[in-house]
């Protein structure tokens, strides 16, 4: 008797195992059909720009405030953590070098791709996701018009767009808010800072990686959370846990990204 | 050209595991107000959904002037789909444009107008449904009324051949009521459109339909002219036209005996 209960719940449990391994594979499948679809529909997006541009605003200016204000205080933390260490070992003067590296190469991708997906990934996710819970979207196919056209593509390429410019001010602020503390607060020469960092930094190596992984990190995140709207079941319920998805999914994704992109880059 | 705009053939359609249709035929002929009828469940706003080509039957077709709706390519049921207009239950409307902008909207995708040309067709649809003031307000500022009108309007921006309408009057105080039964009648026969509208209130759709289908059981269960509804003797059509609680639908939902469920 207990030995057959113990088998009917094993097999529950490897059927609900295969079945969530069934309904993973499905999705990723659906994600990347309605990437393709997406990039077959994307002729429109470049027909009327102004289509995109207004989602750049959307996504990339209404960003603004959280990308600047968190680079600027990790920029300043950097400061103070690279001295602390740096002056142990009287190299001081690299912390110009130690911040701009931190910051292109991998701080500014990353952090901003991490705050990307928790502000604009989100509100899209949402948006798409109320969309097809108010009927927005089948009214759309109704009217002959194609929602991937209309509402998906204008969207994923201004999150193309938009992030590696919030990376590429992220990394400046980031900057900014480094010399802030090392040169007025700690007393760091200001020529050192400066003449290191443009040493140093290397504009193939650094700059154009840095660049790189904010556009293949842009590509993730904004097809993620595209993905997870369109995909929502139209409740509340659905929606808000879609909306959850697209954070926890694209975070993980842009760190697992980043770590393949960094061996690739320096081996 | 056929007398029916749509022809509706043995369709069977079903999700995953449960059957709604099982051979269903109907037929729409022009110019007419043909209702669907039906409880909620009952695949009504689905029959919209095979007509405009969302869904694909699992037997039998849908024809819509002539030409199987499944068997189009997707060009083709775009084609198809710029010749009818569909009302959604809540409205559907864009909640990020106004008014103007969504009655524009279809014109502005569909059409190469000029702008000024769009401006006088947007005002003369809302003035038909009777909002042209209201063209600058924003969905979320309108009523449950309001919002179904605009809707209409924006349905109707490009003169459709098929207007389909489903539930237009769920969630309708009675004024807003009486004003989108008689845009319904007014609309189609100013425009000599085909009106098809799924919905399960009674008294409206006795008062402006021209012909009926009652669904039940994925069957049509009876079909007719108002006035012969009324008289009908069938027992679902009595108890669905008079609003009975119990009858052939049952007022309980299937379930195991009631005194073995409480007492164990």
């Amino acid at each position: 008797m207990i030995r057959s209960k113990i088998l009917i719940r094993l097999v529950r449990s490897l059927s609900k195992l295969g079945s969530d391994f069934i309904d993973k594979v499905w999705r990723l499948g659906a994600g990347a059909r309605l990437f393709g679809l997406m990039l077959i529909s994307s002729g429109e997006s470049f027909r009327r720009f102004r289509l995109v541009v207004r989602e750049v605003y959307f996504t990339g200016v209404m960003s603004l405030v959280i990308i600047s204000v968190s680079a600027f205080f990790v920029g300043m933390v950097l400061a103070l953590q690279g001295y602390n260490t740096l002056q142990k070992y009287g190299s001081s003067e690299a912390i110009g070098v130690l911040v701009a590296l931190a910051l292109v190469r991998e701080l500014g991708p990353v952090v901003t791709a991490l705050l990307f997906a928790g502000r604009a990934g989100t509100a899209i996710t949402a948006e798409i996701g109320l969309m097809k819970a108010t009927e927005q979207l089948a009214a759309m196919e109704m009217m002959a018009v194609s929602p991937i056209s209309r509402v998906i593509a204008p969207r994923f390429w201004a999150g193309v767009i938009a992030l590696p410019i919030l990376a590429a001010l992220f990394s400046m602020i980031g900057i900014l808010g480094g010399y802030l503390v090392a040169v007025p607060l700690i007393g760091v020469d200001s020529g050192a800072f400066w003449s290191q960092m443009q040493a140093n930094v290397d504009w193939q190596f650094d700059i154009v990686n840095g660049v790189i992984k904010s556009i293949v990190f842009g590509v993730a995140c904004t097809i993620i959370a595209l993905f997870e709207g369109y995909d929502a079941p139209p409740t509340a319920e659905g929606v808000s846990r879609a909306t959850t998805r697209t954070v926890v999914t694209s975070s993980l994704v842009v760190l697992a990204l980043d770590f393949v992109l960094t061996s690739f880059m320096i081996v | 050209m056929t007398q029916n705009i749509v022809e509706i053939d043995n369709l069977s359609f079903g999700y995953k595991n449960r059957t709604l249709h099982k051979g269903i035929s109907m037929s729409f002929p022009r110019g007419k107000v043909v209702a669907i009828m039906g409880g909620s469940g009952s695949g009504k706003t689905t029959l919209l959904r095979l007509i405009g080509g969302q869904f694909k039957p699992s037997a039998g077709e849908v024809r819509v002037d002539g030409q199987v709706v499944h068997q189009q390519n997707r060009e083709g049921i775009y084609k198809l789909r710029r010749r009818m207009g569909m009302l959604f239950q809540q409205g559907a409307l864009f909640t990020d444009l106004s008014v103007y902008d969504n009655v524009a909207f279809p014109m502005r995708e569909l059409t190469d107008l000029p702008e000024s040309m769009i401006h006088d067709l947007v005002l003369m649809k809302l003035n038909a449904v009777g909002l042209r003031g209201a063209h600058s307000l924003m969905p979320t500022e309108l009523s449950g009324g309001m919002a179904r009108r605009v809707a209409l309007a924006r349905a109707i921006a490009l003169d459709p051949d098929i207007m389909m309408y489903d539930e237009p009057f769920a969630g309708l105080d009675p004024i807003s009521m009486a004003v989108i039964c008689d845009l319904i009648r007014t609309l189609n026969d100013a425009l000599g459109i085909t009106s098809i509208v799924v919905t399960h209130d009674v008294e409206e759709t006795f008062s402006f339909a021209d012909y009926i289908y009652f669904v039940a059981d994925g069957v049509v269960a009876a079909e007719g002219r108002p006035e012969d509804l009324r008289q009908s003797t069938l027992p679902f059509i009595h108890q669905f036209v008079h609003g009975e609680k119990d009858g052939p639908v049952p007022f309980h939902y299937p379930a195991a005996d009631y005194k073995l469920d409480l007492l164990g």
